[in-house]
């Protein structure tokens, strides 16, 4: 059995979101489990009422930046949900909400997408980890 | 005999990195052992990626062309 992937989603901009996503997808693609833990602003662009919406990009992208994303988007890139809902499919994906966000953010979990599987505390997450690769992002 | 024929076509033609490789182990998942499946690409990563993608998950990459900005695989499911 593989070690898993874990990544945990810190940013919620859409370009770290994105960088996450594709991360995420290439590891299901190979046959990894993946465990992706959602903090702060990152689990706050998973609310379903937002999770479609321009979430924006890191400081450093710029104007140039900007225009760069939006080109791929234009030329057909999909999004980072949609990305995360293909690597889903593929299997051993799972998504986890962290607890002490969900009170920062005064969140329930029927407020979330349904992209995310669950919501767990660190220790938890830190047990599915296991001895894999830990990327904070 | 290994069967020679191309039993399913993953267009993922203007799909960036990584749904190339994605949407072919979308659809190989579903498929028997031995079948020969072609993937056509125009993300220029999907070169190094395929071979490492099969090297990992056993597939076996059969052939590989580059017809203008098509990129095309052949690839036995494992």
């Amino acid at each position: 059995m593989d070690e898993p992937i874990n990544l945990v989603l810190f940013s919620g901009t859409d370009d770290r979101l994105q960088a996450a996503a594709v991360l995420a997808a290439g590891a299901a693609a190979l046959g990894k489990p993946v465990n992706i833990f959602l903090q702060y602003w990152a689990l706050d662009a998973f609310r379903a009422d937002r999770i479609a919406h321009d979430h924006g990009l890191a400081p450093e992208a710029g104007v140039a930046g900007r225009n760069a994303v939006d080109n791929l988007r234009t030329a057909g890139q999909a999004s980072w949900a949609d990305t995360l809902r293909q690597a889903k499919e593929l299997g051993g994906v799972d998504i986890q909400a962290c607890s002490l966000s969900m009170d920062l953010l005064r969140l329930n979990e029927s407020e979330l997408d349904p992209l995310v599987d669950g919501v767990e505390g660190v220790t938890a997450f830190y047990l599915n980890a296991g001895e894999g690769q830990l990327v904070f992002i | 005999m290994p069967t020679t024929e191309i039993t399913t076509t993953v267009d993922a033609k203007g799909l960036s990195c990584p749904m190339p490789i994605v949407r072919t182990a979308q659809a190989m998942k579903p498929l028997p052992s031995g079948v020969l499946v072609e993937v056509l690409a125009t993300d220029p990563g999907s070169v190094k990626d395929f071979a490492a993608w099969c090297r990992s998950t056993g597939n076996e990459l059969i052939e590989q062309s580059v017809d203008g900005p098509v990129y095309r695989f052949i690839i036995r499911r494992k």
